[in-house]
């Protein structure tokens, strides 16, 4: 953290209304002009229960959650009061303090409201504050709240109460307290900002922390959005009016930011029996000539496996969207990991072969979305995005202007009625919808209702026009086919510039490799280890299948040691990039975490100074990552 | 223009435009009940004016899964239990297609039993087929819901013991607004159950008894079929639930005894169908959404204009 950023963290109980105020928070800064990152952690419970959000704010692009963090503002933990003395979750009531101490920077602030929270129940609590020169502001929001209005609005007095410490101009949060809140509401929000915010003004001194909002300007206009915003956005850009799923944390965003918005643009949203039937509406609905998409989380995207391999066996393009979380089974529902790597890669049976995209922020998501659409339909193949509860719930200021793309409504490679005419048919009369020698592997489909384009689509290895057949020659050369399908997308996929990341000097002694949700954090970490006098540089990779060969392979040949960094205990993606290129094993490390949080930049760079830097052993081993108590 | 111009061409039809012109033959054993039901489709096909490329035919995996490889419509040969899913989807993204789904009872009862009850209550407008043989026919004769209490097979060496499942009783309460029962020896009520089950709006799910000759030689389809809405034993009002739920158990009860009823079980003419709800409620356009990526004067919405302004 540099000293002219604030990381806010704002606690309390699940249901307390942290996800909303933080939310609001970020978007009022990202207006005044500043860069804006949010990290949520939450447990798997609805009401109570300790949850917390980070703003991270600075005039600089943020790529990450940081590492600590300096200003905490803890709401108490209404919901969760425990009537049980020692009961199984502790003492919740404290834990908007107790849970956020150890990560608070030195000198940083503590604002807690003191009509729910004792700091008596929290051990040696003042030798704390003492030893670490927090600065502690204890004030009855509750109380200020009820007063005005509704006790919920102490979050609006603990808004207030960060903005009177960290010097934050009234106005910039309360216009956007006023565009999203009714006129009932919103003036008693106001009574309780002013309050508050005169509060701290009078009662507290000068001893004022070193912790304030810098300047910042935007030089175009910008939006708050999430990687599952960002997801969703790809997809309807990209055309796709059609969507089936199942609720499963976290691909439960991506499904419910589709269901709200589909409607409005003409499409259909399906919440169906479970994720064998998802999967398998979304092929039958793209057989018939929409462009549709489904998706779920590990153990749902487990079911999707047969629909899966039937699309492919079929050639029905369609896209399946994995957020991935901490396994196996239900494994930490509201943790991510990249634990399903391996899972997404391989699942299904038989020679089968999908394309796999993993971006790593909002900005990748919406395009590497629209790609992953445009590759399904081009070459009538499933592809999957694959990301994690980190980058799914994650929200950033991104440029508005990523957006301003053209829609796509282009089916890709289906065949039109005056072509059906003059196309190859079997003797049965069937269109030869799986043709042998095609270019690119790529034969044409036809959409049920047309004239002339009659054929069997099946699971079952078939010939040309679909008859089932396990004749020997037509075996190999459909099989043959499929797989080739497969070079011309990676041809494809070479050209495009922007799918992989390249970060830091072009010539370094070391690189990192990572993907997805923790190339932000990554890339952190290069610039503090340059600025540290080490030398290196990062590959991001989010094209997973088909694999960059070459990109890779440059990458690794052009320095003397690799430390790859991913969320999962067996080095999934280090073992990925071993196949794929069948080498190099002698030059890769690991750096692995799996505790349920993703990395911090300093966590990197700990582990790449310990592990590459000074590390004497062979390379190829292994860093676990072990986690703080509190982490 | 409409890329899908052979939807709705209602021409008259021959019932030998179903059939493919060489290959492939059907691979279902001789005296197979499955023949009983691709010649009431075809029958019914021929009868509706249907085009064959204005049809989908869904199926899943089992002999019965085989019935549109013979059949010369759009098909979808998909998975063991999922015809279903694809099928109502298919019918949701370009409701111009007529979409006939079919099944074994393995297939439709056991493994898809769930999508079974979920698009019977939802009611989608297609037709479902099953083709109910009380056996596992293409793995080789193993004991399925369908067969008989005691049942004995190769992986129930002792009898099975348990019920069958009450295909038409399950309809009813799942939500199906058409149930019928026919038979592959019936090839007349046959084809005029698989035609109103087309022109039913809902989702019409007819139990269509078939013989496995090869691996269920006890079953009781050799019997003579009564139709029940022709027998004066039979008197009931198949619009009513609470006398079709009664005919239905009556029914089940007595299939393995030797006697064996058919014909329609109820029929609701009056519930909406899943696509109408869907409409009502503004979550489904009221164009063909599949029409629309062919269609040039269509605007399409983009997400900077339509939903960026919240997250500014
Ligand atoms: C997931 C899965 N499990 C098992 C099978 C093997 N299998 C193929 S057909 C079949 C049973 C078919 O029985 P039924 O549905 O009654 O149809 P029939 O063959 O009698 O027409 C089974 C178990 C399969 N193909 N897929
Ligand atoms: S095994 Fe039975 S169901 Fe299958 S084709 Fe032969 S007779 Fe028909």
């Amino acid at each position: 953290m540099t000293d002219d950023e604030l990381i806010w963290r704002i606690a309390g109980g699940s249901g307390d209304g942290i996800a909303s105020t933080s939310q609001n928070f970020a978007k009022a800064l990202m207006r005044a002009g500043l860069h804006v990152f949010t990290h949520r952690h939450y447990p798997s419970r609805i009401r109570g229960g300790h949850t917390y959000t980070e703003v991270r704010v600075s005039s600089e692009p943020v790529k990450s959650r940081g590492d600590g963090y300096n200003f905490l503002l803890a709401l108490g933990d209404s919901f969760a009061r425990n009537p049980q003395e020692n009961a199984y979750y502790g003492n919740e009531e404290v834990k908007p303090l107790s849970e956020n101490l150890d990560e608070l920077d030195e000198g940083g602030v503590i604002v807690y409201d003191s009509g729910l929270l004792d700091t008596d129940d929290i051990p040696n609590f003042d030798e704390r504050v003492e030893e670490n020169g927090w600065h502690v502001y204890d004030i009855d929001l509750r109380t200020m709240a009820r007063e005005h209005g509704r006790e919920v609005m102490r979050n609006t007095a603990g808004v207030a109460v960060t903005c009177a410490i960290a010097g934050i101009e009234p106005d910039v949060i309360k216009s956007l307290m006023e565009d999203s809140m009714p006129e009932k509401v919103f003036e008693p929000n106001m009574s309780v900002f002013d309050d508050a915010y005169e509060t701290v003004l009078e009662e507290f001194d000068a001893d004022a922390p070193d912790v304030s909002v810098p300047e910042g300007e935007h030089e175009e206009e910008q939006v708050l959005i999430s990687g599952s915003d960002a997801i969703a956005y790809g997809a309807l850009d990209e055309g796709c009016r059609f969507i089936a799923g199942y609720p499963m944390t976290p691909w439960t965003e991506v499904f419910t930011i589709m269901s709200q918005n589909l409607p409005e643009v003409g499409g259909i949203s399906e919440q169906v029996e479970d994720e064998i039937a998802a999967a398998a509406l979304a092929v039958g609905a793209s057989h018939a000539g929409v462009k549709a998409m489904s998706g779920s989380s590990g153990g749902g995207f487990a079911l999707m496996s047969e629909p899966l391999g039937l699309a492919e066996m079929t050639e029905t393009p369609v896209v399946l969207v994995e957020a991935m979380r901490a396994g196996p089974s239900t494994g930490m529902p509201t943790k991510p990991e990249q634990a399903d790597l391996e899972h997404v890669l391989y699942t299904s049976q038989g020679d089968s072969h999908r394309v796999v995209f993993a971006p790593s922020g909002a900005e990748e998501a919406y395009k590497q979305t629209r790609r992953a659409f445009q590759i399904a339909y081009e070459y009538q193949i499933p592809s999957i995005v694959l990301y994690d509860q980190k980058n799914g719930g994650e929200m950033r200021n991104v440029p508005a202007s990523v957006f301003d793309e053209e829609p796509n409504p282009d089916l890709g490679s289906v065949i039109s009625e005056a072509e059906l005419a003059d196309a190859p048919h079997d003797p049965s009369g069937k269109y030869n919808r799986f043709q042998h020698d095609v270019e690119d592997g790529v034969s044409p489909r036809s959409l049920p209702g047309q004239e002339g384009g009659r054929y069997l689509a099946t699971g079952n290895e078939h010939m040309p026009a679909g008859h089932i057949a396990e004749d020997p020659d037509n075996r190999v050369n459909q099989v043959n086919r499929r797989m080739q399908k497969m070079e011309a997308i990676r041809a494809d996929l070479d050209g495009d510039e922007e799918t992989n990341t390249h970060y830091g000097p072009e010539e370094a002694e070391y690189g990192i490799m990572t993907f997805g949700s923790q190339q932000g954090t990554a890339e952190e970490a290069v610039d503090r280890l340059n600025d540290d006098g080490h030398s290196v540089k990062m590959l991001g990779v989010s094209e997973l299948a088909p694999y960059p060969v070459e990109e890779v392979t440059e990458f690794i040949r052009s320095v003397d040691e690799v430390l790859v960094v991913e969320m999962n205990a067996s080095a999934q993606f280090r073992g990925l990039t071993q196949k794929e290129l069948g080498r190099f094993g002698e030059k890769l490390s690991s750096l692995l975490k799996y505790n349920g949080n993703p990395f911090e930049p300093a966590e990197i760079v700990d582990g790449f100074v310990t592990s590459i830097v000074e590390d004497g052993s062979l390379p190829g081993h292994e860093t676990k990552f072990v986690p703080a108590a509190s982490d | 223009m409409s890329a899908f111009s052979a939807i709705g061409e209602n021409a008259e039809r021959d019932r030998n435009e179903y059939t493919p012109g060489l290959e492939p033959q059907p691979t279902w054993c001789p005296g197979c009940g499955d023949f009983g039901v691709l010649k009431a489709l075809k029958g019914a096909a021929a009868e509706l004016g249907l085009s064959p490329e204005e049809m989908l035919v869904c199926t899943g995996i089992g002999c019965s899964g085989k019935l549109n490889s013979y059949f010369e419509s759009y098909g979808f040969h998909t998975i063991h239990g999922r015809s279903l899913p694809v099928a109502r989807a298919a019918k949701l993204a370009n409701p111009g297609l007529t979409v006939v789904a079919a099944g074994g009872d393995g297939d439709g009862y056991g493994i898809g039993g769930n999508h079974f009850t979920h698009t019977a209550r939802e009611n989608h407008d297609m037709t479902y087929i099953v083709f109910n043989n009380e056996i596992f026919g293409l793995t080789k004769g193993q004991t399925s819901p369908t067969s008989p209490k005691g049942h004995k097979s190769k992986t129930q060496p002792h009898g099975s013991a348990k019920d069958p499942i009450r295909p038409l009783s399950l309809s009813l309460t799942a939500g199906a607004s058409y149930i019928a029962r026919t038979a592959a020896v019936n090839p007349n009520q046959a084809k005029d159950i698989i035609v109103e089950a087309i022109e039913h709006d809902g989702f019409s799910h007819v139990d269509f008894l078939t013989q496995c000759p090869t691996w269920n030689k006890d079953a009781k389809q050799y019997v003579p079929y009564i139709d029940i809405n022709d027998s004066e034993d039979y008197e009931f009002d198949n619009t009513d639930r609470s006398e079709a739920s009664e005919m239905m158990h009556e029914t089940e009860n007595v299939l393995h005894e030797g006697t064996v009823l058919t014909g329609r079980y109820y029929v609701d003419e009056d519930r909406p169908s899943y696509q109408q709800e869907k409409q009502r409620i503004g979550e489904i356009p009221e164009e063909p959404l599949a029409e629309r990526y062919f269609d040039d004067d269509y605007e399409w919405e983009r997400v900077y204009d339509t939903f960026l302004d919240k997250h500014k």
